[in-house]
């Protein structure tokens, strides 16, 4: 399969700050593709210098077989950008908003069925300094999304956003790939880029150090698994030994936390629980996340 | 096909009219404050000539400041309106639409010029109702010579614009670079009298030529006569242009 975007050795500095360092990935047609780390890790350097916004030092680039920088005007037409934090002009009105972009490109989309998808019909007299973040993040997504685009690049789409407005969002999201285009986003949110990516690369201090889906990354660096229950029966430590590493703790009942490791290890504790006829009255398991991924390879959490 | 630089211009002239129109400080200091320092002096001292003042003697015509005030209050407006846009990454939002950095400049210029004719339409109009007999000049010869004058003028504001720092400074940056252009412009004092450095910065700011054209239009020597300084209007803006190219920051 050709990749969409294909970045290779890409390296950018402002003065004596190294923002990118031969940063290298390969993007596919219809996945949603995350570049995950913390703020100023460099993630909306390479984006934007994907995007053809930002004149790398070094490295090639390629967007739909295009050069973002030789190439801008047509790839322009092509792909679809959402900035980090920004805005328009306070007074403008969703619909102006919506119209203005309308007239730039030469094929484009119903503008009210586009603002119904995006929950926007309401809204469409309203000015922009109105709206909630929500909605002026949508609105963003509308102004992405007018023409059809075959890439669709977003940075920090959910930044600052409530939770509620986090999930709508992140359904839109999901949606845009479901109809066939291509979604590259950023995100400092390890619970975004597990919900929404197909594939993700975490980027620290301008370095990729890891890529691939999240599923492998959490397999490969975090395979640890935590089984909780608690019991009211007795002897159940002793009843467990065939599995080893067992603490138990007392609380209302008895809590038991068992760790191991592996894809069966939660299918072994329950094999053996279902054979001693233990009387479980709470089980829930703990499966590590990407966020646990984040804090291994970097000895620090996303937010540090 | 169309120029590129035509793709989306007549829009986003219209839609960034509109948003001026909706702003309330901004709207007040563009059309009313140069209305009223020209009232205000027409009042005290006579419009026109000076020597016809009745009281005191004024050196200058009230109707040359306002119209020059006009173009400065545009020219505030437009710093202002940039580094608002560029703080709040608007810029950079529309830079990264397939519309022209031109177009996107460019659309900004036409808005201030759409204003800079009401706010002297709206001064013509006071002229003629409270001081009946004294406008005796060419309304549109004048209206062309303030419109030459504001253009070359804002090519300086993207220069400004372009150095500062934050929205916060706009307003107060514009200022302090502009007035004294005013003071240097051979308003209130004759240009052939500084001495000879000064005279060189004066010749080199467009203030300067445009005061000098105004006079010629509202005594009647017109444009023939000052050719020279229309001349200059357009160079300074080409070079002014040329130079906000070379340093201006999208974000």
């Amino acid at each position: 399969m050709n990749p969409v975007i294909a970045v290779s050795n890409l390296g950018k500095r402002y003065g004596r700050t190294i923002a990118v360092d031969e940063v290298s990935l390969e993007v596919f047609e219809g996945e949603i593709f995350g570049l995950i780390g913390p703020n100023g890790a460099g993630k909306t350097t390479t984006m934007e210098c994907v995007e053809g916004n930002r004149v790398p030092d070094k490295g090639t680039i390629s967007v739909l077989g295009l050069d973002p920088r030789r190439d801008a005007n047509a790839l322009r037409q092509r792909i679809g950008v959402q900035h980090q934090e920004a805005h328009l002009q306070k007074r403008i009105k969703v619909w102006e908003a919506v119209d203005l972009w309308r007239s730039l490109y030469t094929r484009v989309v119903d503008t009210d069925a586009l603002l119904a998808r995006l929950g926007l019909e309401a809204k469409r007299d309203a000015w922009f300094m109105t709206l909630s973040g929500g909605q002026k993040q949508r609105l963003f997504i509308a102004l992405a999304l007018i023409h059809e685009p075959e890439v669709v690049f977003l940075d920090e789409l959910t930044t600052g956003l409530d939770p509620q407005a986090r999930r709508a969002i992140w359904a839109l999201v999901t949606g845009i790939r479901d109809r066939g285009t291509t979604v590259f986003l950023t995100t400092h949110l390890m619970e975004e880029a597990e919900r929404l990516c197909d594939r993700v690369a975490i980027i620290e201090h301008g370095r990729i150090i890891e890529l691939g889906t999240p599923d492998e990354l959490v397999q490969k660096h975090c395979p640890e698994r935590t089984v909780v229950f608690t019991s009211d029966d007795a002897n159940v430590a002793e009843r467990l030994q065939g599995l080893g590493g067992v603490e138990h703790t007392e609380g209302n009942g008895l809590t038991y936390t068992i760790r191991g490791s592996g894809d069966d290890f939660v299918t072994d504790v329950i094999n053996i629980i279902a054979r001693e006829g233990i009387r479980v009255r709470g089980f829930r398991t703990e499966i590590p996340t990407l966020e646990d991924v984040f804090l291994k390879l970097t000895g620090h959490g996303i937010r540090d | 096909m169309r120029p590129p630089f035509l793709r989306g211009f007549w829009k986003l002239t219209w839609v960034e009219t509109k948003i001026f129109a909706r702003e309330p400080m901004g709207f007040v200091a563009t059309l009313i404050m140069p209305l009223v320092v020209f009232i205000f002096l027409g009042r005290v001292f006579g419009i026109g000539k000076s020597v016809t003042a009745p009281q005191v003697d004024l050196p200058f015509n009230p109707a040359i400041l306002a119209a020059v005030l006009i173009a400065i209050s545009a020219v505030q407006s437009l710093v202002a309106i940039i580094s608002i846009y560029r703080e709040g990454g608007i810029l950079k939002r529309l830079r990264s639409t397939p519309l022209s950095p031109v177009t996107i400049m460019g659309a900004q210029v036409a808005v201030k010029l759409v204003f800079t004719v009401i706010s002297l339409a709206l001064l013509m109009i006071a002229g003629k109702r409270l001081f009946p007999g004294v406008l005796q000049v060419n309304v549109f010869s004048f209206t062309v010579a303030v419109l030459l004058s504001t253009f070359s003028i804002l090519s300086l504001g993207f220069v400004i614009a372009s150095v500062v720092p934050t929205a916060r400074f706009a307003q107060p940056v514009s200022a302090a670079v502009l007035y004294p252009m005013l003071a240097l412009s051979g308003l209130f004092y004759p240009v052939d009298r500084f001495p000879r450095a000064l005279k060189t910065v004066a010749y080199l700011l467009p203030p300067t030529h445009a005061v000098a054209l105004l006079k010629g239009v509202w005594d009647g020597s017109g444009w023939g006569a000052h050719w020279m300084n229309v001349a200059a209007l357009f160079v300074l803006f080409a070079a002014y242009t040329a130079v906000s190219t070379r340093v201006f920051r999208w974000e």
